[in-house]
């Protein structure tokens, strides 16, 4: 027979310590959040996967010391809490449902784009991007990229995030989503379209000029 | 010869699928000559990087002024 309480009483310094930092949770918290909403787009629920994933983290808390870590890790529980989620829940919202959002998109962003003979428009040429793996360091890129992330349309955000963030496999969104492989690879096309032309217009050639 | 829009298009789904053997030499012959299509693909693998740092990002120790 086992002690259940032995683990309980192990004092874990740890655990005080990042739970202690108000700071660092609240801005955990807010991140989190931030995650959860762009990925369920319903309040109540994103609010109580990162309440749950944060129980569990505060559960499990003695096996993460340094706050990096436990950042990755608790972010990790989220993503596995919103994935349940999206599999239960069979969403109401099926990304076929979403309304496109303001803005160009689809057809009329490729329109944009391209000229009629399928080549790029002169001013669109993507231009060379100053060594990307700099913005990781840098927070104000974070906030451009969450904004360009904003910016898409519903269907687009969501089935890009479950492709790059939650790293889900094509016939698994499928099948969430009720799309098919054909939409799914146009809408995940589109989205990097957006994403990569907001990239570009906000961090890439202003940090340049 | 396929154009910047079907090539474009070769280098997300890329990043989604296997491309065919044709698709392959297509897109291949096509970004030989087409320096913007180049720039593209590498924004492409950079992206995807980008996407999967997001969640591993170093926390910041500095209290940030989110304002719900």
């Amino acid at each position: 027979m086992t002690n259940a309480n032995v683990s309980v009483e192990i004092d874990s310094s740890a655990a005080v310590n990042i739970f202690q930092d108000t700071v660092f949770i609240e801005d955990l918290r807010t991140q989190m959040l931030k995650f959860a909403r762009l990925q369920v787009r319903d309040n109540q629920i994103a609010e109580d996967a990162v309440q749950e994933a944060m129980i569990s983290a505060y559960q499990n808390i003695d096996r993460f010391a340094r706050q990096a870590a436990f950042k990755t890790w608790v972010f990790s529980i989220l993503k596995n809490k919103i994935i349940d989620l999206l599999r239960k829940e069979k969403r109401h919202t099926a990304a076929s449902q979403l309304e496109d959002g303001p803005n160009l998109n689809g057809d009329a962003l490729i329109e944009h784009l391209f000229e009629e003979n399928g080549h790029w428009q002169k001013d669109e040429r993507p231009k060379k991007w100053d060594q990307p793996e700099h913005g990781v360091e840098n927070e104000h890129f974070w906030r451009i990229f969450d904004a360009c992330l904003d910016a898409l349309p519903a269907k687009y955000g969501r089935l890009f995030m479950m492709r790059e963030f939650l790293e889900m496999d094509t016939p698994e969104i499928c099948h969430n989503e009720e799309v098919t492989v054909s939409s799914l690879n146009v809408t995940l096309y589109r989205a990097r379209l957006r994403l990569r032309e907001c990239l570009e217009d906000h961090w890439f050639q202003k940090e340049m000029s | 010869m396929i154009k910047c829009k079907q090539a474009t298009q070769m280098l997300s789904e890329k990043l989604d699928r296997p491309l065919s053997a044709k698709e392959k030499i297509n897109l291949a012959m096509h970004t030989a000559i087409c320096g913007p299509c180049r720039q593209f693909g590498k924004q492409m693998e950079a992206i995807r990087e980008l996407s999967r740092s997001y969640t591993q990002k170093k926390p910041s120790n500095k209290k940030q002024s989110d304002k719900k």
